[in-house]
């Protein structure tokens, strides 16, 4: 019978889990900040687009939202399921960040998208908006926390470690850890700017078929607004924290870069084939001292090599130097869409860029292999550690068999498989089948005990 | 002076479980009775009653998971890998119920997922009651980790707590039909909160005898004297509570069979409770023996004494602002 690696296997269920996961938060931290504003923007202004809007990509979140909710309770319980020593040794210390972010964020965002997605025909329209205001502070208080969790087993700080169990000293210090101020940004920012290209994406895709016009046109707007300046501010946030990792995961980062040898100047590879055998790079078309500049703003700066660790201490060379790769070319691409289209819209023939429109209406899912893809470099690039320093990822799994884990992680790509399938295709439908005409949903009783089951029958398609 | 601090917690836990079994059982219940209803139409009623909710209901079942991670680490660390496929099994059971309710709003087709909300929500519904049994069975543990096999669970006892809890939600979600819809559903949910009432004593009294009979410490727990004299109230208060029960529903009362529902539960999990207390992993590992360090119970009990009235709060106004019946044929968003 083929040997089942039960480290490699839990290891492949959690990449998998969540990256699926991973998938959703990415878009409705934005989705649902992006919702808020246009009923913010609804209400002062009294514009009907912005309601429409707000009406119709409130359907797309609670398709997302659901899948990103079901995929994210697994999540709560494979810490235990399959990372059982983990939990026993860091359960002192992780436990609390994740019980606050249950309290203060699973409850708020569940309950408030309740009125959110049900809660049209009841409420006036100002607890309606707060609603969508109150769900977008929820999902970005989940990543306040989560992130702090997931700080804390990159730069643990804090706290103390007895009999191989990690203790709790200063709690502020263990929230506050050294990389945890940068990861925070990168990520919401991360999410921001994802969600703004799925926007500006359908935006594109309706102007180009000549529908909904005046709201294709505000979700261009708004996106490119929003890009020309989050994209930018992303590079200078991704350059802060990379400095933050070389202080603290210096590893890390020469994976990142493919730097060998700590005794050279770091160069820019822009390709090439890290190989861990030979521990080099082969193919390597790099620009000399070029990474050295960028790390440590001299053209002569060292940075420790890869060579540094023995082999048992590096992390897997290859999958975060390409996934870093792919991560800042898609950053790069982010920066020059945005700001061609401010230019294009300075000019003032943005809507007229048909070129433009036609690359941006593809362009929706670049946000979220940018978001995988970085998260793929932090957390490939602290291994060998689960938590850096204290706890090697081998030392962390459950006693469950290799045969278990590989037969609920088949469940799991199945179950993923079929719902993230019909999770895109349904999403698509909702794009595809457009807005809700004017005259079907016009508040007519915003305060009425029971909703008006015909309100919706008025004209227009509607979701049935 | 920290010795209390798990009894606490153990408190708080216990009553997150408890409003998870009330809250996500009656919508789980729902989809226990999807295939009696008599069309897509009627579902969309049944599913529209509890739309609003489910999301909030199933978020205590991550509170108590969480909790048990932030504050009994080491029973976390045990139960985790020894119900390791039942745990997986129930939330892979529940990835396809929760997307079946905006999933089936937008697919042409809804019943495909009809059928996936129907069959996830009564595997998620077995796949606890196996988890309880194993819970009331007992876990072997050496050296502080699990030192079962992976399918110890797969008992007969273990079979018939997941139909007792099958049979158990579908009651709870019978009631609230009763209390939540009109028409036709209405009616049907009161002949079903009959036959899941009848159902879920069989099985109450099957489970009554089988752990005393087969589990000593339950036994010495329920029947040595002085205990029987505070505990004979338990299967008393059962048994009224089951009558009225019954007897509201024959009433035609709306509110109050619910309500009576709710109390069946409670006094299950009570008895449960008594059972087992002390220990969080039977028969070896106590509440004291797996909590975490001091520190860690004190710092997140702080924010949960601020937090968790909130959650109740708020959680109270969206009930409120729900109230009152579903009408047949009531759109959706």
């Amino acid at each position: 019978m083929m040997d089942l690696d039960p480290v490699l296997l839990a290891r492949l269920q959690f990449a998998f889990t969540v990256i699926f996961h991973i998938i959703f938060p990415s878009f409705t931290i934005g989705l649902s900040a992006y919702i808020a504003t246009l009923g913010v923007v609804w209400i002062r202004t009294g514009e009907e687009r912005f309601h429409l809007l707000m009406r119709f990509w409130t359907k797309i979140f609670a398709v997302s939202f659901a899948m990103g909710v079901v995929s994210g309770i697994v999540l709560s319980y494979q810490f235990g399921t399959n990372w059982s020593r983990f939990s026993a040794v860091a359960g002192n210390v992780i436990g609390p960040l994740l019980g606050y972010e249950v309290l203060m964020a699973f409850f708020l965002e569940a309950t408030f998208l309740g009125i959110l997605l049900f809660g049209f025909n009841r409420v006036p329209p100002w607890l309606y908006v707060l609603s969508a205001a109150i769900v977008a502070i929820g999902t970005a208080l989940s990543a306040f926390w989560i992130l702090a969790a997931n700080s804390w087993m990159q730069t643990p700080t804090g706290h103390e470690v007895r009999d191989g169990i990690a203790y709790p000293v200063d709690w502020l210090r263990i929230i506050f850890n050294p990389s945890f101020p940068y990861r925070m940004a990168h990520m919401l920012n991360a999410a921001y700017i994802t969600t703004a290209f799925v926007v500006m994406a359908v935006g594109a895709r309706y102007l180009l078929a000549g529908r909904y016009i005046a709201e294709g046109r505000t979700m261009m707007r708004m996106a490119i607004g929003l890009l020309v300046i989050l994209a930018p501010l992303q590079l200078f946030i991704g350059d802060q924290h990379g400095l933050n990792t070389l202080e603290y995961q210096p590893i890390k980062v020469a994976a990142m870069e493919g730097h060998w040898d700590g005794s050279k100047p770091v160069a820019l590879e822009l390709f090439a084939w890290p190989d861990e055998k030979t521990e080099s790079n082969l193919y390597s078309i790099a620009i000399p001292h070029a990474s050295s500049l960028i790390l440590t703003h001299s053209w002569d700066g060292l940075i420790p090599g890869l060579k540094s660790v023995p082999a048992s201490d590096r992390p897997p060379v290859a999958l975060v130097f390409f996934a870093f790769r792919i991560m800042v070319g898609i950053g790069l691409f982010m920066i020059a869409a945005a700001l061609v289209g401010a230019f294009l819209w300075w000019r003032g023939t943005l809507f007229e860029s048909r070129w433009y429109l036609r690359i941006m209406s593809h362009c929706w899912w670049i946000g979220f292999v940018a978001v995988i893809s970085g998260w793929v470099v932090t957390e490939s690039g602290r291994q060998p550690w689960i938590i850096h320093g204290v706890l090697r990822t081998a030392d962390a799994i459950s006693p469950v068999p290799g045969a278990t884990v590989a037969g609920t992680l088949a469940l799991f790509v199945v179950t993923y498989g079929i719902v993230f399938w019909f999770g895109m295709y349904y999403i698509n439908r909702l794009i595809s089948r457009g807005m809700d005409t004017p005259a079907s949903t016009r508040p007519t009783d915003a305060l009425s005990n029971r909703p008006i089951a015909g309100a919706h029958d008025a004209g227009g398609p509607i979701i049935q | 002076m920290e010795w209390y601090l798990p009894l606490i917690w153990a408190g708080i836990i216990g009553i997150a479980v408890a409003m998870y079994v009330i809250m996500d059982g009656f919508d789980l219940g729902i989809g226990i009775l999807f295939p009696a209803a008599a069309s897509e139409r009627e579902r969309d009623q049944m599913m529209r009653s509890i739309a609003p909710f489910w999301d909030g209901n199933e978020t205590w079942l991550v509170l108590g998971g969480v909790g048990l991670f932030v504050v009994f680490p080491y029973a976390y660390a045990i139960i985790m890998p020894a119900l390791y496929l039942p745990v997986i099994v129930m939330l892979l059971a529940l990835v396809f119920r929760g997307v079946a309710f905006e999933f089936r709003l937008v697919s042409r087709s809804k019943t495909w997922w009809s059928i996936a909300f129907c069959v996830g929500s009564t595997v998620a519904a077995f796949a606890q009651g196996v988890i309880l049994a194993r819970m009331i069975e007992g876990i072997p543990v050496s050296n502080g980790e699990y030192a079962g096999g992976p399918f110890d669970w797969a008992t007969p006892f273990g079979a018939l707590c997941g139909v007792g809890l099958v049979c158990g939600y579908g009651l709870l979600g019978a009631t609230w039909l009763v209390m939540k819809t009109e028409g036709a559903v209405a009616r049907r949910a009161q002949r079903q909160a009959k036959i899941f009432l009848v159902l879920v004593l069989v099985c109450m009294a099957a489970v009554s005898l089988w752990t005393p009979l087969t589990q000593p410490r339950i036994a010495e727990r329920w029947f040595s004297l002085p205990n029987f004299y505070f505990l004979w109230p338990v299967p008393s208060i059962t048994a009224l509570a089951a009558y009225l029960l019954w007897r509201w529903i024959d009433e035609g009362r709306e509110v109050p069979p619910f309500l009576a529902a709710i109390v069946l539960f409670l006094l299950g999990y009570v008895g449960l409770v008594i059972s087992n207390f002390p220990y969080l992993v039977p028969p070896s590992l106590t509440v004291w023996d797996t909590a975490s360090v001091a520190a860690s119970q004190i710092f997140m009990l702080i924010g949960t004494l601020f937090l968790l009235p909130m959650i109740l709060g708020y959680i109270i106004f969206v009930y409120w602002l729900f109230r009152g019946k579903v009408q047949e044929g009531e759109s959706y968003h």
